[in-house]
């Protein structure tokens, strides 16, 4: 599957990404991350808030970070 | 209503720590004890409750309600009021920023936004409350409100889309009303409230650190500082204190929560509270780290004209509630 996540570099952003990448190594889960500095990409996925997170093309959550436990059930439900 | 914070603080420092009530350093750590209890408590309720209301308006909502509605001039007014239930981040200002565009949103009205989304929101509210009460509070945010308001309609007689960067004019060619209403996913109250609970706690852990140092400083400040020291160089009578103050404040970073506890000292021992207001809104309201942000979406030029008509704003609200208190 293929996680992403939008933001523009922000403390917040680089939060949601490394938490994403520990529940993905912790649970040997098989997931392309990538994170999404490029605002126009951003925009393309009509998010206004950051960070948000992006699996398979669906955004998931806006603006927030999510706890452990929310990220690795959005995650799970997805795969 | 607070009397039993009072009364913890009371008992710690003359009793667990045997202080005299008289030395300097009780004085400043009952100070420290009595306000961190108190400002924690009513911000993490305010925090919770602006989180409760955001929940049901989320950004997109927001820009769908302002795109699809003709307002006749109430739309400066509006897109303030949402300001300032959504919580800011500053590096969120962008993809907002051109969310609002490319909704066919006129610039002043984005503007109107961005001035008071920082200006006025669940930090600032929590943090007035605790440091300098109701009354103050209420006029804060009207005139955080107002400010936002009066700004973005100024703003929007300057014309300013010509100074937007080129690809965000290409943007604004394509930009489109929307018509449909925004459906917001439905889920239960139960639902939201631990997403809520959660998001309030790690709001309130990020700012702990830079409270707790603005406390103790102000605590220090507090005890150390005699009465009226400030009120000789920075007077009501003295006319440049206001400008100068904002101007200081413009480039700070936008931390509230460690500058406020210090700016209540400052009112209490004599700095007139416009003067005290206006630095507060240079500093939470514009910083240098935002503007480098814009720079993405706009020349320096209207990065200057935006800057300089809120600082300008926010210097004739000094003067004004230095008139009236």
């Amino acid at each position: 599957m293929e996680i992403k996540i939008l933001g523009t570099g922000c403390p917040n952003c680089l939060a949601l990404e490394k938490k994403v990448r520990n529940i993905v190594n912790e649970h040997s889960i098989d997931a392309k991350i990538t994170m999404v500095k490029d605002i126009l990409q951003i925009m393309s996925y009509n998010v206004m808030s950051t960070p948000a997170l992006v699996i398979n093309e669906e955004v998931v959550v806006r603006g927030r970070i999510p706890k452990d436990s929310e990220l690795l059930a959005l995650i799970s439900a997805n795969n | 209503m607070f009397d039993w914070i009072q009364n913890i603080a009371d008992y710690l420092v003359y009793d667990v720590f045997s202080l005299s009530s008289k030395s300097h350093l009780a004085e400043a750590l009952n100070f420290f004890i009595y306000d961190s209890v108190k400002i924690l408590l009513l911000l993490f309720v305010i925090i919770f409750f602006m989180g409760i209301i955001n929940s049901y308006f989320p950004i997109e909502r927001v820009k769908n309600y302002l795109s699809r509605n003709k307002l006749f001039g109430l739309e400066y007014l509006m897109a303030s009021l949402f300001g300032t239930v959504t919580p800011f981040c500053s590096c969120s200002s962008v993809p907002l920023f051109i969310g609002f565009v490319s909704g066919g949103i006129p610039l002043g009205v984005t503007f109107a936004f961005l001035v008071t989304s920082p200006l006025v929101n669940e930090v600032a509210v929590g943090l007035f409350l605790g440091l300098f009460g109701a009354k103050i509070t209420i006029i804060y945010v009207i005139s955080g409100v107002l400010l936002g308001t009066v700004s973005g309609f100024i703003l929007q007689r300057f014309k300013l889309e010509r100074y937007l960067t080129s690809w965000v004019k290409e943007i604004l060619k394509n930009a489109e009303r929307e018509q449909e209403e925004f459906i917001a996913e439905h889920q239960k109250f139960s639902k939201r409230l631990p997403v809520i609970w959660h998001e309030a706690l790690t709001i309130i852990k990020g700012i702990l650190p830079y409270l707790l140092l603005g406390i103790a400083i102000g605590g220090l400040m507090h005890g150390y500082v005699p009465e009226g020291f400030f009120e000789k160089y920075m007077g009501k009578d003295n006319w440049f204190a206001v400008p100068v103050s904002t101007i200081l404040a413009v480039p700070m970073y936008s931390n509230a929560s460690g500058i406020l506890p210090v700016v209540q000292v400052l009112v209490a021992k004599g700095i007139p509270l416009g003067t005290a207001i206006a630095f507060m809104m240079g500093v939470v309201g514009l910083s240098l780290p935002e503007a480098m942000l814009l720079k993405k979406v706009m020349t320096w030029k209207l990065i200057s004209i935006f800057f300089g008509t809120v600082t300008i704003c926010i210097i004739i609200s000094g003067y004004l509630f230095n008139l009236i208190f």
